[in-house]
């Protein structure tokens, strides 16, 4: 008979691993989905094309690939980084191109009509981004943001490549230890969908609470 | 002494303007006075809506120059200033500080939905002129009393009626004392038992104030008890201008008069 408490506390911690990464991820993603979400709409040429080369470059090459890069290239290029560095610098840059776009489409989709509100009313540029544009954009962004942090989590898993003990690699040494497949994959496939529900949860609570007010019936 | 003849608030000269390869106006020339209430009026694509989109900086013109106040608003001398030094295209600076002087209501209202009825007001005053919040609320509290909403400060855009929301848009304008207050089509958009209530604050408005007032409008009997002059566009051009009892009783252009004629037939009364 195995004594499964200690193999579900080996799991358990790899789970820690991979909410530890899809956290700090996100939040690189969000910054970089922001920043060059916003450089792609920039006035300035150069802007533009720095934020169209990471978005291109980001969602045209593997995650598996940038990975290894930032693992075990980087250091020969003199920068050297730890597992869980090397795995929330990938996931965050590739996810982030992905919401980039989201970020730019949000954007655009406020009608021209709170543009020349804000013209009106001699806003600046950054004041009308700040203040009336991303306000409302990020309610457009949010469910997107939502995909994207739910495929961030799934894409966590590749990091136990480069031998970053997360949950995906902490079943896979309890599967070789106790020869049993159903129990370790059968127990990360269900803590996988129990953060995805939370982050969708979350996500959800965001929406309805910055949407309050807008359809003139919840208040 | 003679007190010096006034000179106009706005000055339009020989200005064109084409979108593609439609001209909407072509060679406009025309003043407006400080206090001036003026009716734009004529059938949908005359150019009276790009008028006020152009003096709002929300469209640029293709040639011409403009003179708020005697200060060219889409050029400004080179060198700082230096006499004779020629004009340039005016700067984002240049022009941020020429729209402190005006004001600007749209047909659909463009109020800002993520923010409250006193947030709407409040914002650009707070912004643009560093206003505390606690004087941009007394402000925006006086200016909801005399537009009668008062009770709805705390309110959502949504939550209001098409009329409610133009008359926060016109007190939103107003917060920022603009010495030109341009309407564009104000009622167009709203229900017909809610057209009345608009009119009122503007009628309003014009008595208490010295507002500059230039007015895009299809209600000619409002154009006629409010202008003090109106102008009548055709393809781009003032096909005929004068005092509202001589437009709408005794039009002179044939244009003029098949306009409203076609507007009468459409029930709108003058």
């Amino acid at each position: 008979m195995i004594d499964w408490s200690g193999y579900l506390g080996l799991i358990l911690k790899g789970a820690l691993v991979t909410v530890e990464l899809t956290l700090m991820g996100c939040a690189l993603a969000l910054v970089m989905a922001f920043i060059a979400g916003l450089g792609r709409l920039s006035r300035h040429f150069a802007l533009r094309a720095l934020a169209t080369a990471y978005i291109e470059f980001f969602r045209g090459t593997s995650i598996f690939v940038q990975l290894f890069w930032a693992y075990f290239v980087l250091p020969l290029f003199g920068f050297t980084l730890t597992p869980l560095q090397a795995g929330v610098l990938a996931l965050g840059l590739n996810v982030g191109a992905y919401g980039a776009e989201v970020v730019r489409g949000a954007v655009l989709s406020i009608g021209k009509a709170q543009y020349e509100a804000c013209v009106a009313l001699n806003l600046t540029r950054y004041q009308r981004m700040r203040h009336i544009i991303l306000p409302q954009a990020f309610l457009i962004m949010l469910p997107t943001f939502c995909n994207n942090a739910i495929e961030l989590l799934k894409a966590t898993a590749v990091v136990s490549l480069i031998s970053l003990s997360d949950m995906t690699f902490e079943a896979q040494v309890v599967r070789a230890q106790t020869g049993s497949t159903l129990v370790p994959f059968g127990t990360i496939l269900i803590l996988y969908f129990l953060m995805a529900l939370a982050i969708s949860r979350f996500v959800r609570t965001l929406e309805k609470r910055l949407a309050r007010g807008l359809d003139g019936v919840r208040v | 002494m003679n007190a010096p003849a006034p000179e106009p608030i706005i000055e339009i000269d020989s200005i064109s303007k084409s979108f593609g390869d439609f001209q909407v106006l072509d060679g406009l020339s025309m003043n407006v006075m400080p206090g001036e209430k003026l009716a734009l009026i004529g059938p949908s694509g005359s150019g009276k809506t790009t008028i006020l989109r152009i003096l709002m900086t929300l469209e640029s013109i293709d040639s011409g120059h403009i003179r708020i106040d005697g200060e060219e608003l889409y050029h400004m001398p080179k060198n700082g200033g230096a006499k004779d030094g020629g004009l340039v295209p005016a700067s984002e600076a240049h022009l941020h500080r020429m729209r402190q002087k005006i004001g600007m209501v749209f047909q659909l209202f463009n109020l800002f939905p993520h923010k409250s009825v006193i947030d709407n007001i409040t914002l650009a005053p707070m912004l643009t002129k560093g206003a505390s919040r606690a004087e941009a609320e007394t402000r925006a509290m006086e200016l909801l009393d005399m537009v009668g909403m008062a009770d709805k400060a705390r309110a959502m855009p949504a939550q209001l009626s098409g009329g409610q929301k133009q008359r926060i848009a016109i007190a939103r304008a107003l917060a920022l004392s603009p010495k030109i207050m341009l309407f564009d089509e104000v009622t167009s958009a709203l229900d017909p038992e809610l057209v009345e209530e608009v009119l009122n604050v503007m009628r309003k408005l014009a008595q208490e104030t010295d507002t500059t007032m230039l007015l895009v409008t299809h209600e000619m009997g409002f154009a006629h008890d409010f202008a003090d002059r109106v102008l009548f566009f055709d393809a781009g051009k003032i096909v005929e201008e004068g005092a509202p009892e001589d437009i709408f009783s005794n039009p002179r252009e044939e244009r003029t008069q098949g306009f409203l004629k076609k507007i009468i037939a459409a029930g709108h009364r003058v």
